[in-house]
C-alpha cells in the first residue's frame, strides 16, 4: 500500500470515528492474489467499459466462487477509475503496483492504448507484465525489446492481415486479390495509421490496390470521404474506425450506395454498440474481431449459470452478455488467469508477483485440448506464447450484423501471414531498442533469469 | 519613462500583486523550496513521484505559461495544450538529432521553439482583443496536433506518430529513475519561476499589465502594445512548452500529441482560473487543487464508501463532490486561490501586528 493511501485510510478512519459507520477491509490473508482493475466506468468510453469490466469480474468470481480460485488461491480486486485517461491511469498502476494486503500484482491490464505506452517502461523497471489484447504497440510483439510488454490475441497488423485474408476467403483465394481494390477507411490518429504498413506490405505482396482514406477524429461526418469512395469504386472496404465514427460510415455508406456487407470493420469497430445506432441499414456489415459475441460457449453457459442467475453478476444491463465487450473481458481474464496458473505451475501455489507472471505469460500454452477443457473453445483463439512471441495468435473471426445480433460467418478463426510480418516486427523493435538503448535480452537469459 | 506611464505601473502592480518583499512571503518560499528539494526525496516513494509531485509540477509549470500570457497580459488563448506538443516534440527531436547538447539545453531549445510558435499564434492578437482572440488559438491547437500526427519526420517515423524518450541523463548521473526525473523536473520549475518572477517585475511586465487593464490607455502612454503582446505570447508559450517536454519524458515517458489536446489547454484554463489570474502562487494553487483533489477524492472514497458500492456511482459521485468544490471556492473568493491565501495571511498578519495601527506596508 502506498504512503497516500495509508494516510488516507488514517483520516477517512478519523472522519468515519463521528459517522459510527465502519468500513469493511477484506481481512488479510496471505494465500489470496490481487488482481488490481483499471476501470472505466465514467467519461467518454463508459459505454464500453461498464461490459468489459462486467466480463473480467464475472469471470473472475466465477473461478473463485466454482473452482474455490485458481489451486485453490482465491482472486481479490480493487477498482481504480482511470475516466480512460492517461494521467488517471499512471495514477491507478502507481497505486496499486506495490500490491495489497500481502499479495504483489501478477499483471496488469492498461485497457487504453496511451496509457499502456506511458507504462511500457515503468513496468519494466517495476517487473509488472502489461497485458493488451486487441490494441497497444505492435512492435511489442518482440519480447526481447518489450520484456514487460504483452501485445497478446491479435494485433493491429495482424488485424489488417487477417482481414486481408478473409477477403482472399471470400473471393476464391489469395491469387485473387490481385488487381483488387481494397480501401482502408481509417480514424486519423496514430491508432488509425498502425495499419498503414502492413496493408502497404500486403499490397506489394498480393499486388492488390491499397487506398488509404482517413476521416478526422470524432468522425460524425463523413460525406467526403464516401463520395470519394462512390468515385473509386473499390471492391471492399477495411474500416478502422474509433467511437462514432463507425456507425456514422455503416450509415453514408448505405446513404451513398456503397453495399454495407462489403465493409469489413476492424477490432474497435465490430461492437454491438458500434452498429446498433446505425439502425436497419447496418444489416449485414462484418467486423473482424478477437473476441468473438455469443452466449453459447461452455464457459459463457457456466458463468450465467454460477453468478448471472444467481445475482452476483457485476453486469447492469442483462442484454450486455454475450456481446462483444463482456466476452472481450471475459477473454482477457480468461488469459490472466491461465497466466497466473502457469506461472504456480513453476513457482508453487501461492500468489504469484510480477517477474513471475512474465515467466507465466511467456510459457502460456491455450491450445485446444486446454481450451476445450476451460469451456472456451471457439471463444479464445489456440495461444502460444514466448519470449520472442508476445501475440502468440495472431487470428481473427469475422462476425456479421443480422440486424439484432452477430454471428461468426468466418470458417473458424481467420490467421494472419504472421511469416510475412513478423522479421518487419522484429527490424521495427530492433531500430526502437537502438533508439532509446536497449540491449535485447535473449532466449535464454529470459529462462535464466526466471530460474 | 514619461511620469503617466510610471503612474500606471505603480497602480497597477499594487493592484495585482502582495508586497513582494514581505518576510513571511519570502520565508513561505524558502520553506516550500526546502521541503521539495530536501525533505521530500527522504520520504517520498514511486506513488509520491510518479503520480503525484511531478503530474502536480508539470501542470503548475503549463499554468504559469498560460498565466503570463492570459493572467498578466490579458490575452486570452486556447492553445497551451498546443505549445507543450511543441516543446515536447521539439525537445525529443534536440535530443536524438543533435546529441551533442545537453540536457538542459535540450529543453531550453525546446521551449524557445515553442516560443517562436507562439509567437506566430499570437500574431492575430495585433488585431483581435478579448476572447476572440480565443478562437485563433483554438486553430492553432488543431493544426498543431493535427501536424505531428500527419508528419512522420517529427516523431522520427515511429509506427504511432509517438515520441519516447531518450535516455535521460545529465553530466554522467542517470535521471531515468523516479527521483532522478522529479529533480529534474523540479529545478525546471524553480528555474522557470525565478525567471517569470523577474520579468513580471521588470519593464515587461509592467507593459503586459498596463495592455491588460487598459489597452488604448496603455498606448497613449507609450507602451508598446504589439511588442507587450507578441512578448507576452512568446514568454507564455516557452513557459508551456518546457513543461510539455518534461510531461513527455519526465512523466510519461511516451506521448503522442493526443496527450496535448483541448482537454490540457481547458486543463490549464482551469487552474489559473481557480487559483488565480495574474499571480504567480496561483498557478501552484490552482495546479494543486485541479491535479490532486481527484486523487485526493478517490483515495478517500475508496476507503470511506468500502468496495460495496458500484465504482461508476462511486466515480460519479467524486466528479459531483469536484465541481461543488470548484463552485464553492469561486464562489467564497471569485480572484482565485491565490487571493484567498492572501486574505488569509492578511488576517494572519492583522492578529500577529494588532497592536501596530500601521501594519505591514
Amino acid at each position: 500500500m502506498t504512503r497516500l493511501a495509508r494516510t488516507m485510510r488514517i483520516v477517512a478512519l478519523a472522519a468515519l470515528l463521528g459517522t459510527g459507520t465502519v468500513a469493511t477491509a477484506p481481512a488479510g490473508d496471505a494465500a489470496r492474489q490481487y488482481f488490481p482493475l483499471p476501470t472505466f466506468r465514467v467519461g467518454a468510453y463508459a459505454s464500453s467499459g461498464i461490459p468489459v469490466w462486467a466480463g473480467t469480474i464475472d469471470y473472475l468470481r466465477y473461478i473463485n466462487e466454482v473452482e474455490g480460485g485458481i489451486n485453490g488461491v482465491k482472486l481479490f480486486w480493487d477498482e481504480c477509475e482511470t475516466e480512460w485517461a492517461v494521467e488517471k491511469g499512471v495514477e491507478c498502476y502507481e497505486r496499486v503496483k506495490g500490491g495489497r494486503d500481502g499479495s504483489p500484482v501478477p499483471l496488469f491490464l492498461p485497457h487504453g492504448d496511451p496509457v499502456s505506452k506511458a507504462l511500457t517502461e515503468k513496468s519494466v523497471a517495476d517487473k509488472i507484465p502489461l497485458v493488451t489484447t486487441g490494441y497497444g504497440r505492435t512492435e511489442a510483439i518482440d519480447g526481447r525489446v518489450f520484456p514487460y510488454s504483452f501485445t497478446v490475441l491479435f494485433s493491429f497488423w495482424s488485424e489488417a492481415s487477417s482481414a486481408i485474408n478473409y477477403i482472399a476467403e471470400q473471393v476464391g483465394g489469395k491469387d485473387r486479390l490481385k488487381g483488387l481494390k481494397i480501401a482502408t477507411v481509417y480514424h486519423d490518429s496514430p491508432y488509425g495509421k498502425e495499419t498503414q504498413i502492413p496493408l502497404d506490405l500486403l499490397a506489394k505482396t498480393y499486388g492488390f490496390e491499397n487506398i488509404q482514406i482517413a476521416v478526422p477524429h470524432p468522425g460524425n461526418d463523413q460525406s467526403a470521404q464516401w463520395a470519394r469512395i462512390r468515385q473509386i469504386k473499390p471492391d471492399w472496404v477495411f474500416l478502422r474506425g474509433w467511437g462514432v465514427m463507425t456507425p456514422v460510415a455503416i450509415k453514408t455508406a448505405a446513404k451513398t450506395g456503397f453495399p454495407v456487407d462489403h465493409i469489413i470493420g476492424g477490432i474497435w469497430s465490430g461492437s454491438e454498440e458500434d452498429v446498433r445506432p446505425a439502425g436497419s441499414v447496418g444489416k449485414g456489415y462484418r467486423a473482424i474481431t478477437p473476441f468473438p459475441a455469443g452466449q453459447d460457449f461452455e464457459i459463457l453457459k457456466k458463468i450465467k449459470a454460477a453468478i448471472v442467475d444467481k445475482g452476483l453478476s457485476d453486469l447492469k444491463d442483462p442484454k450486455s452478455f454475450g456481446s462483444v465487450y463482456y466476452n472481450s473481458g471475459v477473454i482477457e481474464a480468461i488469459i490472466a488467469v491461465e497466466a497466473i496458473r502457469t506461472a504456480q505451475g513453476r513457482f508453487g501455489r501461492k500468489p504469484i508477483d510480477g517477474a513471475q507472471g512474465q515467466w507465466g505469460l511467456e510459457h502460456l500454452v491455450l491450445d485446444e485440448p486446454r481450451l476445450k477443457a476451460l469451456g472456451a473453445e471457439g471463444l479464445v483463439q489456440p495461444l502460444r506464447l514466448s519470449v520472442k512471441d508476445h501475440e502468440g495468435g495472431g487470428a481473427g473471426k469475422v462476425l456479421q450484423w443480422d440486424g439484432t445480433q452477430w454471428a461468426a460467418v468466418s470458417h473458424g478463426w481467420v490467421k494472419s501471414d504472421r511469416d510475412l510480418l513478423l522479421p518487419r516486427i522484429y527490424e521495427r523493435a530492433a531500430a526502437y531498442a537502438r533508439e532509446k538503448g536497449i540491449t535485447p535480452r535473449g532466449e535464454e537469459t529470459a529462462e535464466a533469469i526466471a530460474r | 519613462m514619461p511620469p503617466a506611464a510610471a503612474a500606471l505601473d505603480g497602480r497597477a502592480l499594487a493592484a495585482t500583486s502582495t508586497p513582494a518583499g514581505s518576510p513571511i512571503r519570502a520565508a513561505g518560499i524558502l520553506a516550500a523550496l526546502a521541503i521539495a528539494a530536501v525533505a521530500v526525496p527522504v520520504v517520498a516513494d514511486d506513488y509520491w513521484y510518479n503520480a503525484i509531485l511531478i503530474p502536480f509540477l508539470i501542470m503548475a509549470l503549463a499554468g504559469l505559461g498560460l498565466n503570463l500570457t492570459m493572467g498578466f497580459a490579458g490575452q486570452a488563448s486556447l492553445g497551451t495544450g498546443a505549445f507543450m506538443a511543441v516543446g515536447a516534440y521539439a525537445t525529443y527531436n534536440l535530443l536524438l538529432r543533435v546529441p551533442v547538447l545537453p540536457l538542459p539545453f535540450s529543453l531550453l531549445g525546446g521551449g524557445l521553439i515553442a516560443g517562436l510558435v507562439g509567437l506566430v499564434v499570437g500574431l492575430p492578437s495585433l488585431r483581435i482583443r478579448g476572447f476572440y482572440l480565443v478562437a485563433p488559438t483554438l486553430a492553432a491547437q488543431f493544426l498543431i496536433a493535427w501536424t505531428f500526427n500527419q508528419v512522420g519526420w517529427f516523431s522520427n517515423y515511429a509506427t504511432s506518430s509517438a515520441i519516447s524518450a531518450p535516455h535521460l541523463a545529465l553530466l554522467g548521473r542517470d535521471l531515468s529513475s523516479p527521483a532522478g526525473r522529479y529533480a529534474l523536473t523540479l529545478a525546471s520549475v524553480v528555474v522557470v519561476t525565478a525567471v517569470a518572477w523577474r520579468l513580471v517585475r521588470s519593464r515587461t511586465g509592467r507593459d503586459w499589465r498596463a495592455v491588460r487593464d487598459g489597452e488604448t490607455a496603455a498606448a497613449i502612454i507609450g507602451v508598446p502594445v504589439s511588442r507587450a503582446k507578441l512578448s507576452a505570447f512568446f514568454v507564455g508559450a516557452a513557459v508551456s512548452g518546457v513543461a510539455g517536454a518534461l510531461w513527455a519524458f519526465a512523466y510519461l515517458g511516451t506521448v503522442d500529441a493526443r496527450s496535448f489536446d483541448l482537454d490540457r489547454s481547458f486543463q490549464a484554463m482551469f487552474i489559473i482560473i481557480v487559483g488565480g489570474l495574474g499571480s504567480l502562487s496561483g498557478s501552484f494553487l490552482g495546479a494543486a487543487f485541479i491535479v490532486l483533489t481527484p486523487i485526493l477524492l478517490s483515495h478517500l472514497s475508496g476507503t470511506i464508501l468500502g468496495t460495496g458500492l458500484d465504482g461508476g456511482q462511486i466515480a460519479n459521485l467524486q466528479r459531483v463532490v469536484f465541481g461543488a468544490l470548484i463552485i464553492g471556492f469561486l464562489i467564497k473568493e471569485p480572484n482565485g486561490l491565490a487571493a484567498l491565501l492572501g486574505s488569509l495571511v492578511d488576517r494572519l498578519r492583522r492578529l500577529a501586528h494588532r497592536p501596530d495601527p500601521l501594519g505591514e506596508d
